[in-house]
């Protein structure tokens, strides 16, 4: 289970992150949507550890990260946005070390990151450079290196950005097959993944949260039961509220 | 237990990275060429007619002024540049795991290129006979400079994701440390002192911080607790400020 209690963060003047607070339990997949520079970016960031709170936490399966950093990132699978690999390793070697990191040794290691290929499908591309992959497959391998470990959690950055369309369903597909048994958080812009993929969404715009409910349940907030409606109702008042004070 | 693997695990991730592109090649190359150059051209190391390596060592602190920074602006600027920081600051491993992973992978690094400079001491040795004790001295007097260099250079390696600066502003802090107590410039200084009112302390001082003084005291073949605490102080503590650094700039 993933608590997340109250949640700000500043840099400087700028509070871009205003008490956010969700809970999410295991065979949910929650979309996190929002316009660029709402905060959900900045929020992943805390609850993976990566950033520290100005106040609040992320409670990680009952670890504190604030308190408990390191037990708290054992449960976590993190895809960062933009998809970060060590671009001179090749897919095996980077998969390996992420095992070592992730407590494996020797033949259990081994065996961690074909695994991890396999699910990614990765196969094709196993021994090659990583830097010479094209986007899609550098994707793959940073979604690998998330599930490795199999974590009971786990946090997305716009899994599916500048993927193509065959490619966006692979890796629908593959977080579909793990949400059963996990908690997982995705961001996304795309409002048709949320659909197809989050059993709860929530919209969060200048970094407060402004719905929280499943897709049937926004989607009825406006007449045209259009997602894209009731996303643009949410974010663009608070736009223009915020250009004009 | 978990400490030393995760530590491992980095360093053998970071020292196969050095190898995985040309950089480490043109490093060792250079480096050799340019050690080789200096001692037996400039050096006059046949000239001088003498079984010892002062000839090869006198260089040393010049030659790593200009390379280690070069070897070290990449352990953070790169992580920074290519997002992989975000990656690994998101594992279950500590920032000083980190900062000791890739601090240790750099200076085996710089220790290979050392160990590949063998063939001047087996010259020596087929030449002459030296105090093989004073040229290991040097060896190991040589390894520790490096090791001091290095941990300036990780430090402003985390402070930017702009490899030149960081390389600019470790070669500008080694400078300091390396002139604050060479002979000619603190000759220059204490005359100056002394016409200013007797602070020749406050010049002895400050040649002290420097690396020179201690460099210098190995290469004559004792290695006293004294200069081991120097380097020991001043890695520790560039290290050390690293980690603030790193603390303080989370995904700037």
């Amino acid at each position: 289970m993933l608590e997340i209690k109250d949640l700000h963060k500043r840099f400087g003047a700028l509070h871009a992150v205003r008490g956010v607070s969700f809970t999410v339990n295991r065979g949910e997949v929650l979309g996190f949507l929002g316009p660029n520079g709402a905060g959900k970016s900045t929020t992943m960031r805390m609850i993976t550890g990566f950033l520290p709170p100005t106040s609040g936490t992320a409670v990680v399966n009952g670890h504190d990260v604030v308190a408990d950093p390191i037990a708290a990132k054992k449960e976590i699978g993190y895809l960062p946005e933009n998809a970060p690999v060590y671009g001179e390793m090749t897919v095996v070697n980077f998969l390996r070390f992420a095992a070592e990191i992730r407590g494996y040794s020797g033949a259990e290691r081994a065996r961690r990151a074909d695994a991890a290929i396999e699910n990614a499908r990765l196969e094709s591309v196993r021994n090659q450079t990583i830097g010479t992959l094209s986007k899609g497959y550098k994707q793959r391998t940073c979604f690998a290196q998330a599930i490795l470990h199999d974590p009971p959690i786990l946090i997305m950055d716009e899994p599916t950005d500048g993927l193509d369309p065959n490619q966006k369903q692979v890796v629908r597909s593959m977080i579909r097959n793990m949400a059963e048994r996990k908690v997982i958080v995705v961001s996304t812009h795309i409002l048709e993944e949320v659909e197809a993929l989050c059993t709860r969404a929530i919209i969060i715009s200048s970094g407060k949260i402004v719905a929280n409910g499943t897709p049937a349940e926004l989607k009825s907030r406006n007449p045209s039961g259009r997602l894209e409606d009731v996303f643009r109702d949410l974010t663009l008042g608070e736009e223009t509220l915020r250009k004009s004070t | 237990m978990d400490f030393t693997r995760n530590t491992k695990a980095i360093f053998k991730r970071e020292l196969q990275s050095y190898f995985e592109s040309p950089v480490a090649y043109v490093f060792l190359v250079v480096f050799l060429m340019l050690t080789a150059f200096l001692t037996f051209a400039v050096g006059r190391f046949y000239e001088n007619g003498q079984a010892d390596l002062r000839a090869f060592f006198f260089w040393h602190p010049w030659v790593y002024l200009i390379l280690v920074p070069a070897a070290a602006m990449r352990l953070w600027s790169e992580e920074r540049r290519a997002g992989t920081i975000e990656l690994l600051l998101t594992m279950p491993i500590t920032v000083s795991q980190a900062i000791l992973g890739k601090f240790l992978a750099a200076w085996a690094f710089l220790t290979i290129a050392l160990a590949l400079t063998f063939p001047v001491l087996l010259t020596t040795l087929y030449l002459g006979e030296p105090d093989v004790g004073v040229a290991l001295a040097g060896y190991f007097g040589s390894f520790l400079l490096a090791g001091a260099y290095l941990s300036v250079g990780i430090l402003t390696s985390a402070m930017t994701r702009n490899q030149v600066i960081s390389f600019v502003i470790s070669v500008v802090i080694c400078l300091f440390l390396l002139l604050a107590g060479w002979p000619p410039v603190t000759d220059f200084l204490i005359r100056v002192a002394q016409d200013h009112g007797h602070l020749e302390w406050l010049v002895q001082g400050v040649a002290s911080f420097s690396f020179m003084p201690h460099y210098e005291s190995i290469q004559r073949g004792v290695i006293s607790l004294r200069d081991l605490a120097y380097y020991a102080s001043l890695i520790i503590f560039m290290v050390f400020a690293t980690h603030l650094v790193l603390d303080s700039r989370k995904a700037a």
